[in-house]
């Protein structure tokens, strides 16, 4: 019976060939480590934000006057709201995190470079959406911290040529942040995971066009690949269950250690809390904004430190195939960059002294340092390694590549999947 | 109709060109309403307004009340303060105390900060923002960064001789 369903289903729709092509037989390179987890335990953590927030609106008053009581009532009177809400704000910075890891391993393994720009740039796209729904969300339960983020990140747009003070009041719908900004964050909040989702669809369209990047950082062709299912399902869910202990670990036993404690304070326009932190996600970019003396510079500078990441492909100009893997110097400045970010979260976390400002200002110029010279040094370091000579092993997955390429040169309908 | 005009391609492109700028109009025309309806609307521009009564505050002391939502900072200045404000012009935002006040006894200003929008706090002499420690003096003039500007001075007028009403000049 089953199997005549399925038979009635595929002469209408391609449900057996699209499973068996995208999903079960999806051809991945057998090389994978755990670091290719992270984009499947991302969709997890979409899925779970979704699923809590939606549970969680049907509960939440988005009016200034009932909102932080809503959320108590959440937390003390709705069946299990307490979880619903942990989850929620945890997975927050779970998110984050998982997304963070799947950037840091696309910069370390070279993922991002040709033929996957594309596949970079809509992740990168996703960053942006992620920031700007995380950013909405903190807003609603109109604590402290909430209000005086918004408050800030809100008066950024003071920064637009021309029409700043216009653009700060249309983005609030009021002269400060009061009752229409939190409602329309709220409308906003809500509908940004539907565009996420549909930007994760692009992604993985992209994804399935170029394919999976391995360890190696070369494109290994079709010789070296498994089907997806059982091989990765089964490494994806055992990573999922891993991940699911540490976030049940935060869920359930410190779940207040992401909230800082002047949320619990009901919103107050006319007191700002003594010091003014963001969530731990964004703090590396506050401190490049605070890093910049100059207001307007500030918020150039933090929006540039996140967009620079979409000119990596750009930037990179070594043509030896490989990541960080196969590329000393390129590994170095890899570590030296997350030790720059550390540190300015750090810088972002602390209260402005006189000592930590200047932290602050180099690690900013370390920063951008960091994607400035990537050029000259990638170049350097291709003709380095060239003189060196390549291990056997890379030579021989170099050709192996190489090969392929100048198969696709050779025949252009190739390129494009026409020709098997 | 001539058959000629049937098969006139000047005519066909000049028809596609103005259909298209006569449909990007409208399309232009329909994003007016929505984003107009994100500008303030108008329950929230009528509380533009807001009357103070002065008479309960002594001289040096300061209140603070809410004006379209922002904390507006009204200072009865003792002579000395006066004085003092009269002297400089100010730091990193010169401007001479007579341009800010009307009536030198009161100074009226929006308790904002110019650099990111916390609320200052009125320490020792004039206020000391506690986000990024801006200082401003008595007359609200920013005399430390970050804050690039003076505190606002919000349109204001005195109705009688202890009440004023903030949100008109
Ligand atoms: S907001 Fe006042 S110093 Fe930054």
């Amino acid at each position: 019976m089953p199997n005549r369903i399925i038979k009635w289903i595929d002469h209408r729709f391609p449900l057996t060939s699209f499973v068996k092509h995208e999903l079960t037989g999806y051809p991945t390179p057998r090389n994978l480590s755990y670091l290719w987890n992270f984009g499947f335990l991302a969709g997890f953590v979409l899925m779970l934000q979704v699923a809590t927030g939606i549970f969680l609106a049907m509960h939440y008053k988005a009016d200034i006057a009932l909102s932080f009581d809503s959320i108590q009532h959440i937390m003390r009177n709705v069946n299990y709201g307490w979880l619903l809400r942990y989850m929620h704000s945890t997975g927050a910075s779970a998110f984050f995190l998982v997304i963070y890891i799947h950037m840091a391993r696309t910069l370390y393994y070279g993922s991002f470079r040709a033929p996957r720009e594309l596949l970079w740039w809509t992740g990168q796209g996703l960053l942006l959406l992620l920031m700007a729904t995380a950013f909405m969300g903190y807003l609603l339960p109109w604590g402290q911290m909430s209000f005086w983020g918004a408050t800030v990140i809100t008066n950024l747009f003071q920064a637009t040529p021309f029409y700043g003070d216009q653009v700060v009041i249309w983005l609030r719908g009021d002269y400060t942040v009061g009752d229409a900004t939190l409602s329309r964050f709220f409308a906003l909040h809500y509908l940004f995971p539907f565009l996420i989702i549909g930007a994760v669809v692009i992604h993985l369209v992209a994804l399935h066009s170029v394919k999976s990047s391995n360890p190696s950082g070369i494109d290994l062709a079709a010789k070296d690949n498994i089907p997806f299912h059982p091989y990765f399902t089964a490494k994806d869910f055992y990573g999922l269950g891993i991940f699911l202990i540490v976030f049940s670990v935060f869920v359930f036993f410190m779940p207040n250690s992401l909230i800082e404690p002047a949320n619990n304070i009901p919103a107050n326009p006319m007191q700002t809390p003594k010091h003014i932190v963001p969530e731990w996600y964004f703090l590396p970019f506050y401190a490049i904004l605070r890093s910049v003396p100059n207001m307007v510079g500030g918020v150039v500078a933090m929006g540039l430190s996140v967009m620079l990441f979409a000119f990596m492909p750009f930037l990179d100009r070594s043509r030896t195939p490989g990541g960080g893997r196969y590329r000393p110097v390129y590994r170095i400045q890899f570590y030296l960059f997350l030790l720059v970010i550390l540190v300015l979260g750090w810088v972002g976390y602390v209260p402005p002294t006189d000592l930590t400002i200047i932290i602050g200002q180099v690690a900013t110029l370390l920063y951008f340092g960091s994607f400035f010279f990537v050029p000259f040094i990638s170049k350097a370091e291709e003709r380095w390694l060239m003189k060196r000579g390549l291990p056997a092993e890379v030579t021989a997955l170099i050709e192996s590549e190489t090969l392929e390429i100048a198969k696709r040169k050779l025949n252009p309908r190739r390129r494009k999947g026409e020709v098997a | 109709m001539g058959e000629e005009t049937l098969d006139d391609g000047n005519r066909r492109n000049f028809l596609i060109k103005l259909t298209s700028v006569v449909g990007g109009a409208g399309v232009a025309a329909t994003c007016v309403p929505f984003v107009a309806s994100m500008n303030p609307s108008s329950d929230v521009l009528a509380k533009a307004e807001t009357e103070v009564d002065l008479s309960n505050i002594p001289p040096g002391g300061m209140h603070t009340v809410a004006w379209q939502g922002k904390p507006v900072f009204i200072l009865h200045r003792t002579p000395e303060q006066i004085a003092a404000s009269a002297a400089s012009n100010g730091g990193l935002d010169p401007q001479p105390d007579g341009k800010r006040v009307k009536n030198p006894e009161w100074l009226v200003v929006v308790g904002v900060c110019t650099h990111m929008g916390c609320v200052p706090n009125k320490e020792g002499p004039g206020w000391e923002c506690h986000c990024h420690g801006s200082q401003y003096d008595d007359s609200g003039r920013v005399i430390r960064g970050p804050a690039p500007k003076n505190l606002e001075v919000p349109p204001y007028h005195f109705v009688a001789e202890n009440k004023l009403v903030i949100g008109k000049a």
